[in-house]
């Protein structure tokens, strides 16, 4: 026992103080946002010799799949009815649909204190009857269709969408493939688009938070 | 024939044997303590299949690849399972993508649910039509007091999507079955021609966590192939990531080993310190997995003499915090109550599926890629291998944290020490008509890669071998005669890949 409290006061308290102040600077070889205008962040993999130039830029979540390619959009919060619902406590399912399973790494770190999703609200939940939303990763595979669907038809009404990673938003590096589809709004609606390969848990964090209306300003 | 890790030979040098001699050759060598490495179809011009089995015989440090032509008109073979249980999987796969008939298989089911890539009828009707959870046929136990429980494949946590369904007694499960082919996205087939950067990428997304694994494995193919040596100081960059993505996973799988024996502790601090090692690849590579670090030729990014002292000076720290938490989580007994006797496999087990990796070492089976068929660094620096005794959840917990402790003394010892030079040569176009294998050592077990190009330098083949693929099975026979709620335990302490079977 003593040692349990012993490695606790030695570990301290590592959570991030985002969003109240600017998180920790990413490292410069972080590969954020693309440098050229017009580049559509979802179709995107972010390799560092696809000639692109990238910038530290981690704020990359929008609402909409256009929105994608404009270098100022940034997610918006959910309407206030959904806000009314949702702004306090927002419960998540996760489904992976052919991910490679970073996305799902990356996601399963945004428990863990140092961004410790809980303080916001916002909880992974095992069943979809528990949900109010569903956040989708993987490029959707064939063999993964009718789950997904069938989860997504399990979660009450209203409920919300929210695609993670270049795959569910585009199919990513697997467009093409006959296995997979061409992204998860060409099945379901999509509420929130996440770019990255996988994205980083800060970009994620600050999509989900937006669309709680957590982070107000909508421009950078 | 003899092969070598990392090193191609021309396939028109391969000698065919007749399938029955293949048979015989291939039983003959594991009858002699070889295994298999990887078996598998590539197509032939006359419209059927060439099978090609790379066999390891690890005390030797040796492969060898027997092959066979399996024709069109008579598009069957006597399979190897029932005298070789390690071929099991490896069958299935080739029934189900070269549409040949092993026969006498005594478990030949669906693996991943698409067409085969001959053209021909498939060897079950309808495979890529119907959707298939449930489309499996389970083997059941008989018995008013035995129930079933299925779950999946989407499961309760934040985790990639399979299907288990247990024959049970109560709370023992008498037998669990595993279904995949979820995550199937076709990833073989995509592997042509001779885009090396697309390809690059695919050999990243074979499995997410272990970017640097299958990428390593991807990029010695393609140098064996283009018969390039690569710039040392990249030799031992490629060797700190790969350390260090075996230094986040075990680190995710302590905390989560502690988890489901209800000790949360060390889990939120095994959470935290995973990111740690995840922060220092986002460092050299800019992303988290080391996605974008590794392309045929060497790697994109360099570790300059401050960045090589600043991770040092982490890694110190994180290794100090890794044993303190390492001993909280293995000094408490309710822990201890739970992963001992938990999930045993016996060294006899282990051997007879050909295991790989931290599950198979918690068995006492010695193999380690990294010694075994040391290539790159590992060819200068050795790192110990880490043995378990008792083959339970407890000597997979026991093997990963040995493993970590014997990474970090290994990336403190090379990091002030790195070769100076370059770190990227542009490799040469890969030679036509060869095949390359390259086996590495990741963080569950061995990845073997095998290249074949054609007459015009591109791949026509690339099968990929992600160690789940050998384990699975492992998973499945040491449930029998568990508790059911053991199993997430036991699940988490092989911590398979699903997409990494499912290509």
């Amino acid at each position: 026992m003593l040692k349990i409290i012993k490695t606790r006061l030695k570990q301290g308290c590592r959570t991030l103080a985002f969003p109240k102040r600017k998180p920790p600077a990413l490292p410069p070889r972080y590969r954020g946002r693309p440098v050229i205008a017009g580049t559509d962040t979802g179709a995107i993999t972010f390799s560092p010799d696809s000639g692109a130039a990238y910038s530290t830029e981690y704020r990359m979540a929008v609402s909409k799949r256009e929105e994608l390619k404009e270098e100022k959009a940034l997610a918006r919060a959910l309407k206030a009815e959904m806000l009314r619902i949702f702004g306090r406590s927002l419960k998540l399912r996760q489904v992976s649909a052919g991910g490679c399973n970073s996305c799902e790494a990356d996601l399963n770190v945004l428990t863990t204190p140092v961004y410790d999703l809980g303080r916001f609200g916002i909880q992974f939940v095992a069943s979809p009857r528990h949900a109010d939303g569903i956040i989708v990763t993987g490029p959707i595979t064939r063999n993964m269709r009718e789950a997904l669907l069938a989860t997504y038809a399990a979660i009450p009404d209203p409920k919300i969408v929210i695609a993670s990673g270049a795959c569910a938003i585009s199919g990513g590096m697997f467009a093409g493939s006959p296995e997979v589809s061409g992204g998860l709004d060409t099945i379901i609606p999509v509420d929130l688009y996440i770019p990255g390969c996988p994205p980083h848990p800060l970009t994620t964090l600050d999509g989900l938070l937006r669309l709680l209306g957590r982070i107000k300003k909508n421009t950078r | 024939m003899e092969l070598f890790n990392g090193a191609a030979i021309p396939s028109g040098d391969i000698p065919f044997l007749a399938p029955g001699e293949f048979r015989a050759e291939v039983l003959r060598l594991c009858g002699e303590g070889a295994r298999l490495v990887n078996f598998f179809g590539s197509p032939d011009e006359s419209g059927g299949a060439r099978l090609f089995a790379i066999l390891g015989l690890d005390e030797d440090s040796e492969l060898r690849i027997v092959s066979t032509l399996i024709s069109a008109e008579l598009p069957r073979y006597e399979a190897l399972t029932p005298d070789l249980l390690q071929a099991h999987l490896f069958e299935r796969e080739i029934a189900e993508q070269w549409a040949i008939m092993p026969q006498g298989h005594p478990w030949l089911k669906p693996l991943r649910y698409h067409s085969n890539y001959r053209g021909v009828p498939d060897i079950w009707k309808d495979i890529a039509t119907r959707t298939i959870p449930g489309a499996y046929p389970f083997y059941a136990v008989e018995g008013e007091e035995v129930h079933e429980v299925g779950v999946g494949p989407v499961h309760a946590g934040i985790i990639e999507p399979g299907h288990f369904r247990f024959q049970c007694h109560g709370e023992e499960i008498l037998h669990l079955e595993i279904q995949l082919g979820y995550q199937h996205r076709g990833i073989e087939p995509l592997m042509r021609g001779n885009d090396l950067k697309r390809c690059a990428l695919l050999s990243e997304a074979i499995a997410g966590d272990t970017s640097i694994g299958h990428s390593i494995a991807f990029c010695e193919t393609a140098e064996s192939l283009a018969a390039c040596a690569i710039p040392p100081k990249a030799q031992a960059i490629r060797a700190v990531a790969l350390e260090l993505e075996r230094l986040a996973n075990h680190a995710g799988d302590l905390g989560a080993l502690g988890m489901d024996a209800g000790f949360l502790p060390s889990s939120a601090y095994f959470g935290r310190m995973r990111g740690d090692y995840l922060n220092l690849l986002l460092e050299l590579s800019g992303n988290r997995f080391g996605k974008g670090l590794c392309r045929p030729g060497g790697v994109l990014f360099d570790i300059d003499e401050a960045m090589a002292r600043d991770f040092c000076r982490k890694l110190t720290v994180y290794k100090r915090e890794f044993d303190e938490v390492s001993d909280l989580l293995f000094s408490r007994p309710s822990v201890l109550a739970r992963f001992e006797g938990a999930g045993t496999l016996s060294v006899k087990t282990a051997r007879e599926l050909g295991l790989v990796g931290p599950a198979a070492r918690a068995s006492q089976v010695e193999r380690d890629a990294r010694i075994d068929y040391a290539s790159g660094m590992w060819q200068f620096c050795h790192v110990p291998i880490s043995l378990g005794a008792t083959g339970d959840v407890y000597a997979r917990a026991l093997v990963r944290r040995q493993e970590a402790d014997r990474s970090l003394e290994f990336l403190l010892k090379i990091l002030p020490s790195l070769p100076q030079g370059g770190i990227f040569t542009p490799p040469p176009p890969l030679r036509p008509g060869c095949l390359a294998v390259s086996l590495v050592e990741g963080w569950r077990g061995e990845i073997a890669h095998v290249g074949m190009t054609d007459c015009r330098g591109g791949f026509a083949r690339y099968k990929i071998k992600d160690p789940s693929f050998h384990n699975w099975f492992g998973l499945a026979l040491a449930m029998r005669n568990q508790e059911i709620s053991d199993f997430p335990l036991c699940n988490k302490s092989f911590n398979l890949s699903y997409c990494g079977h499912d290509l």
